[in-house]
């Protein structure tokens, strides 16, 4: 196990390094330097070869590239090109929201979705269960931003405008500006797009939950159980669920650490000043250190999660082996 | 006295034995029968095929031109008309479903942007079909090297955020040259088949590793039948059905990633129309006046559901026993 463990951890570390290398060429390679944005007023000659002689982006690329990697590897992300901050400190300001928002999203999700799929699972083909599924069919095909359009549409546009229901509406403008976490900002603010968020996952979970639990149903020590005369309530909870959570656990790990890094369309529906709209921003800007802060700190993170899934898939599950 | 004997049919033959034969059928007919048989599939099949017309005839159906936003004298259209069921004052009737913040037919856009949105939803999945069947294929066929190099490349690209790695080629490449071919729409396909062909690879190569030891494969290496033979004419038809599966999901999901990207304004460049971009351009606008934001974003959760029940619906027919 533990030469397994060690094997994995080892292995991410040439992952880590060829994205580094991808995300770092593609940036490089993009037209324009940061310092060019005024096209009327462009700053003069000397100052732009001294801005890119501060920054090192004078320097041949593959130099520039190891001395991030030398930087990197002593977790220094280095500054910002277009704010008087380094990058480090830019997350560190910007992540807690998002993280924020997928920790709430996730939560939600695994309260409604668990119950929902085992509850459709139990009364397989009946009305409850064809409700969960058609919940589940709409919540992963229809786009998140989508949905969040009809919901603004809804609850921020047209119930704004019947006097009778004007006290449900609810903020659309997201969270931020002095509107930190849970107990100082209103909640209303955070439920829409906490919601909408959560929805893709939710209907993930659903779907995965009940087809987990029917194929849990059919296992025969349900039938030992069953036979030995055990209660339907515990064969159910101690044998079926208990089974059936364990693809179910899987799935959470990589979908909350998506939910975490990448609810770019969300924040940016929301106005929320997350680190997904922090990284559309500084696209557009070029500022190369902030793009590269934002990617490797999201593939790091899919990285140990995906480590993780495996690891707890055999400590969940004894049949299955690790190591090799 | 010599008889003559004819040979019989299989009717005939059936006869004497004693059973029913039906006509021989080939599997595809089988799975044919069965899709058409789903109502859900066929109604999601009847809408694609109707938008698919709507894309190619867009010319004959459009009543005006979807980036012109004057009248045929020359004045300037009226903006933000509301769509004609509105019933509000804003209401033109020459533009059925209203007008843009510019004066821009939005029944015309809707129209031109399904023809964007089916382009882009079968170009860059071929390219990832083709590509992922050579690869996996071979991969999967010979081993060795080429199995190496995949494995790791699948390693690194599952590492990568999908999103963000769409977005940093977007943002990166789209003020170049190539990235203003087809209005940015090649820089898209090629995006969206670097991102997802692994994918596809990965599948053909599981098929093929598990289809290679069947007694089939076996005996047609028996009777010397060449490497590219056994591939093109024994593994390729056996290991389609799972694959058309994943195209028939695979359309949708390249819409969805081309509506997202011109969601968040680094995806197709305007004047050009696309769902996406409409959305965007509309939602400055949309607490005042959402139908331009409302009715692309409506034709994109009536597009994805079709494809949703299509798919879903195509991989109960071909494989009755993948059901989820």
């Amino acid at each position: 196990m533990a030469r397994y463990v060690i094997r994995r951890v080892l292995l991410m570390i040439p992952t880590l390094f060829f994205i580094a290398l991808i995300i770092f060429t593609l940036a490089h390679l993009a037209p324009g330097s940061p310092f060019d944005k005024n096209e009327n007023r462009p700053l003069p000659e000397a100052t732009v070869a001294r801005l890119n002689s501060l920054y090192g982006i004078d320097k041949p690329i593959h130099e520039q590239f190891l001395l991030y990697l030398g930087n990197l590897a002593r977790f220094d992300l280095g500054s910002s090109l277009v704010k008087d901050r380094t990058v480090a400190d830019i997350i560190g300001s910007e992540w807690p929201v998002s993280a924020q928002l997928g920790i709430q999203a996730t939560l939600l999700a695994l309260a409604i979705s668990l119950p929902l799929g085992v509850i459709s699972a139990l009364k397989q083909n009946t009305i409850i269960d064809y409700g969960s599924l058609l919940f589940a069919t709409i919540g992963r095909t229809i786009p998140n931003f989508v949905i969040g359009i009809f919901a603004i549409y809804i609850f921020g546009v047209t119930i704004r405008q019947i006097p009778a229901l004007s006290g449900l509406a609810l903020p659309f403008v997201g969270w931020g500006n002095g509107c930190g976490p849970l107990p100082s900002c209103d909640v209303k603010r955070m439920l829409l797009p906490t919601v909408i968020l959560g929805l893709g996952e939710m209907a993930l979970l659903t779907r995965i939950t009940r087809a987990s639990m029917l194929e849990a149903i059919r296992q025969d020590y349900v039938r030992t159980a069953r036979s030995k005369g055990l209660r339907e309530q515990s064969v159910i909870v101690a044998h079926v669920i208990k089974n059936a959570m364990i693809p179910v656990a899987t799935i959470i790990g990589p979908a909350t650490a998506g939910l975490i890094t990448g609810a770019f369309i969300i924040e940016t529906l929301f106005n929320i000043p997350g680190m997904g709209r922090e990284f559309i921003l500084s696209v557009n800007r070029r500022d190369y250190p902030l793009i590269m802060g934002v990617y490797m700190l999201s593939a790091g993170l899919i990285v140990v999660a995906n480590l993780t899934v495996d690891l707890v898939y055999g400590m969940l599950d004894p049949r299955i082996k690790l190591a090799k | 006295m010599a008889t003559v004997t004819r040979p019989l049919t299989t009717q005939q033959r059936a006869v004497d034995l004693n059973v029913l034969a039906r006509r021989q059928r080939s599997l595809w007919m089988d799975a044919w029968y069965r899709l058409v048989r789903n109502k859900a599939a066929m109604a999601g099949l009847g809408v694609i095929v109707l938008f698919g017309l709507i894309a190619i005839f867009a010319p004959f159906l459009a009543p005006y031109d979807p980036t012109y936003p004057f009248t045929a004298d020359g004045k300037q259209a009226p903006v933000l008309a509301d769509p004609i069921w509105a019933g509000t004052q804003f209401v033109d009737a020459r533009y059925l479903f209203g007008t843009d913040n510019l004066g821009r037919d939005i029944l015309s856009r809707l129209i031109y942007s399904a023809r964007v949105s089916l382009i882009v939803g079968v170009i860059p999945v071929s390219i990832i079909f083709v590509v992922g069947v050579t690869v996996g294929v071979l991969a999967g066929y010979f081993g060795g090297w080429v199995d190496q190099v995949l494995m790791r490349i699948t390693d690194v690209i599952y590492a990568f955020p999908d999103l963000l790695f769409l977005l940093i080629i977007q943002a990166t490449l789209r003020n170049t040259a190539f990235g203003d071919l087809g209005g940015g729409l090649v820089l898209i396909f090629v995006g969206l088949a670097i991102v997802n062909w692994v994918g596809m690879a990965r599948l053909w190569r599981g098929q093929i590793l598990s289809l290679k030891e069947k007694e089939f494969v076996e005996a047609a290496r028996a009777i010397g039948a060449s490497s590219a033979r056994i591939m093109s004419r024994h593994l390729f038809p056996n290991a389609l059905a799972p694959a058309l599966v994943a195209v028939s999901f695979g359309i949708p999901g390249a819409m969805l990633a081309e509506a997202g990207l011109s969601f968040l304004g680094i995806g197709v460049k305007p004047p050009m129309a696309t769902w996406g971009v409409m959305i965007n351009e509309g939602f400055l606008v949309f607490s005042t006046s959402p139908w331009p934001v409302m009715l692309p974003a409506f034709c994109i959760a009536i597009v994805m559901l079709s494809f949703t029940f299509l798919g879903d619906g195509l991989r109960d027919a071909l494989d009755p026993r993948m059901k989820i």
